[in-house]
């Protein structure tokens, strides 16, 4: 085992798989001689060469056909879109042609293609760093969508999507790359150091693509998130010493639904959070899935706490963000409602 | 001078009952353009993508640098292709009009750009085709039978009931499958191409689209990647002059014609008389040699003519002169070809017409068989639980559950 951070986390799954299959080839902007605005493909490069770590242009909507035309001819594609902000120029060749190649030609053609993206805000983004738009391809059928919310399942779960023969769009919540983050800015930064998910192995070992985990155990509520949000309402159960049960998602889609519902028949009660706003989002998916599965169980209506509706502003972020307090808020207008 | 800022509105040279005005193609006399050696530096080389590549002269005579000395025999095989393109659209034109499928898209007039390229490539080299190219279908290999079968969603189409008529695809010939968004192939070929280079082989990628969609993003960014990395690759832009009722104008083509699209960034650009099947087969050769010895990416734009309606729901008469294809400079690319083997004294009318009517059997005897796995009207039918296959390598248990409930109410529980 290694102390690792989640970028050393993504940067090893990328290590361990560039050394195990000749085939993976990672592109994307400065993700070559610089290693990625965030370090996760530092020293990959050098160690693999320019023609398995290829700077690309400005131009996420060629990364992503360039990618699929490479997943055609037999390699595995990583490509990076630097923010998940920017990922919209290459939505069309996701959605329209990524997501649909195996289908349209009854699997004669795929494209094994792993698209990464840091999401998420907390960082003093403002609107063009800072979405969260997984919801937006949770909708998509044909690809499955993942956001990891430590070191452990970053590693583990990113490998699983280069191995995997279906399209993966991996979200990295960048708020929590160097630790985790309990919705309180004013708090100095912790490290991944002190969190068991910050004990990493060094070589190849996978996490399930379609399983969440019970992050938190606990009787009274449970907390449906993922990505950074788990952290924050971890720090919530305790600040307001609720006995929730925090579940991470980690695979929005496919969605493990048994262990979600599992939880929810135990404590009869249900939050969920998540940073992306709330209209049509897929927190939205989870409630009726809640609903349906659960629905003699529930003893009051689920709960939803969601980024507002609004475009993501930059100088109101910590009134934007769910935080502690609209978490521990969330909480408790779950438990006290009849 | 224009004493203030005013817009300009493209305008084609004619309209419903207009006489047809091709005076804005601007036309290089057959043998009249150098071929430059397969290394030229583009800069050098600019003349090809203003001037017109041909080699089909007026008096059916074959001249100059580019003529590839195909051989007579070669020269019949090919017309017999592009025949059985023509064939094959016709009958499936007819079958559209009664109402036996549901939408289909001829290619003619534009049938020597698939069979001429489908010629000059290797089996090896991967074709990104646009919907106007069945003819690289056929020509790699997929069966007349096969293609009327994906047009009837039937129990034996490639697609299982999937795709609109038309949207083929042949992982065996090496023919991608047509997605219906336009020009996302173009960026995708040259992915395909880049990551030939990064195993170290010499199969190379070609990609085609029309005019009109070469405003879209993805043309561009095919352009830069495929420049950037030098990606062996070919790029296709059929100029057949109409996007739907939009003329090329509206696509950028007045200022400068689209094989210039890619100087900027040094990518060669061929022009070439789409309709002269010796010239596009030359063009493309010189294309394909150049990129499988490391020269990078060409840019062929092939000037031709939308022969028929942009697709059986389209009435062309609508937006543009009738008898504007009689007025086409270059012609019909089925009928020079024919001349031309006439002029050698390799072909007659009379097996001309032979060979016609042997194709239109062909053709017919593959509709019957074809009806045989099913039609819009009669079984055999597809099993709608297939819906489900392929949106995954594997199965989610969502879907699992979706088809259960699916057949569940099929059987009327």
């Amino acid at each position: 085992m290694a102390q690792m951070n989640m970028i050393e986390a993504i940067r090893s799954a990328h290590d361990v798989m560039m050394d195990k299959d000749p085939s993976v080839v990672v592109l994307g902007q400065d993700v070559g001689y610089f290693g990625g605005v965030f370090r996760c493909t530092d020293g990959l490069q050098r160690k693999y060469g320019e023609h398995r770590v290829i700077d690309a242009p400005i131009t996420e909507g060629g990364i992503v056909a360039a990618a699929i035309g490479m997943g055609v001819n037999g390699l595995r594609p990583v490509a990076e879109i630097q923010f998940a902000d920017y990922i919209y120029p290459g939505f069309d060749q996701i959605v329209s042609e990524l997501a649909r190649l195996r289908y349209r030609s009854c699997g004669e053609f795929f494209s094994p293609v792993t698209i990464r993206t840091p999401c998420g805000g907390g960082i003093r983004g403002g609107q063009t760093h800072s979405q969260s738009p997984e919801g937006i391809f949770t909708h998509v059928s044909g690809i499955k969508t993942v956001m990891p919310s430590n070191p452990y399942d970053a590693k583990g779960l990113l490998i699983s999507a280069i191995e995997s023969d279906d399209p993966v769009v991996f979200f990295e919540p960048k708020r929590i790359y160097n630790g985790p983050f309990d919705g309180d800015p004013e708090k100095p930064g912790v490290s991944w150091s002190s969190h068991p998910k910050g004990d990493v192995p060094e070589g190849y070992y996978t996490v399930p693509i379609g399983s969440a985990e019970v992050a938190m155990p606990g009787e009274e509520l449970t907390v449906i998130t993922y990505g950074t949000l788990v952290h924050v309402a971890i720090a919530a159960a305790k600040e307001t010493g609720i006995d929730a049960e925090v579940i991470d998602v980690r695979t929005m889609a496919p969605l493990d639904v048994k262990t979600l519902a599992d939880s929810v028949r135990k404590t009869g009660r249900c939050l969920i959070a998540h940073e992306a706003t709330r209209f049509g989002g897929y927190g939205a998916e989870l409630a009726a899935t809640i609903q349906k599965e659960c629905f003699y169980y529930l003893e009051g209506p689920i709960g939803r706490v969601a980024g507002w509706d609004t475009p993501y502003p930059h100088a109101f972020e910590w009134q934007y963000f769910p935080g502690l307090k609209r978490i521990a808020s969330g909480m408790r207008r779950v438990l006290e409602a009849e | 001078m224009i004493s203030k800022s005013r817009l300009y509105i493209p305008r084609p040279t004619a309209r419903p009952g207009d006489e047809p005005d091709f005076s804005y193609l601007d036309l290089s006399p057959a043998g009249a353009l150098d071929k430059p050696p397969i290394d030229a530096r583009t800069r050098d080389i600019e003349y090809l993508s203003s001037g017109l590549v041909r080699v089909l002269d007026e008096d059916h005579t074959a001249k100059g640098p580019w003529n590839p000395g195909l051989d007579p025999e070669q020269l019949q095989v090919a017309l017999r292709w592009m025949l059985l393109n023509r064939a094959l659209d016709d009958r499936m034109w007819q079958i559209q009009r009664q109402g036996r499928i549901s939408f289909y898209m001829q290619a003619r007039g534009e049938e020597a750009v698939s069979i001429a390229q489908g010629m000059a490539l290797r089996p090896g080299d991967m074709c990104f085709p646009s919907y106007r190219n069945q003819g690289l279908y056929l020509y790699r290999g997929v069966s007349l039978v096969d293609m009327m079968c994906q047009c009837l969603s039937n129990t034996r189409d490639m697609c299982k009931g999937r795709q609109l008529p038309i949207m083929y695809h042949s992982k065996e010939g090496n023919v991608f499958s047509i997605s219906g968004n336009l020009a996302t192939q173009f960026p995708q070929a040259v992915g395909w191409a880049m990551a030939s280079a990064i195993k170290g082989e010499d199969h190379i990628a070609a990609t085609w689209v029309g005019d009109g969609s070469t405003a879209e993003a993805d043309f561009h960014h095919a352009l830069t990647f495929a420049a950037v990395y030098q990606a062996p690759v070919i790029l296709n832009v059929v100029n057949n002059q109409w996007a739907i009722s939009t003329f090329q104008g509206t696509a950028g083509g007045q200022r400068r014609a689209f094989a210039a699209r890619g100087l900027g960034l040094g990518i060669p650009g061929i022009r070439v008389d789409g309709n002269d099947l010796l010239a596009v087969y030359s063009a493309t050769l010189w294309a394909a040699d150049r990129a499988r010895r490391g020269g990078g990416p060409t840019l062929i734009e092939l000037v031709t003519y939308r022969g028929g309606a942009h697709s059986t729901s389209d009435d062309p008469t609508k937006y543009r002169p009738k008898d504007e294809w009689d007025a086409f400079p270059l012609g019909d690319p089925v009928e020079r070809l024919k001349q031309h083997l006439i002029h050698e004294g390799h072909w007659t009318e009379e097996k001309h017409e032979e060979m016609w009517a042997e194709l239109q059997a062909e053709v017919h005897a593959a509709w019957k068989e074809a009806q045989k796995f099913g039609t819009m009207t009669e079984s055999p039918w597809l099993d709608p639980a297939t819906m489900f296959d392929d949106v995954y390598d594997e199965m989610p248990a969502h879907l699992e559950s979706q088809r259960r409930r699916m057949l569940e109410i099929l059987s009327g529980e």
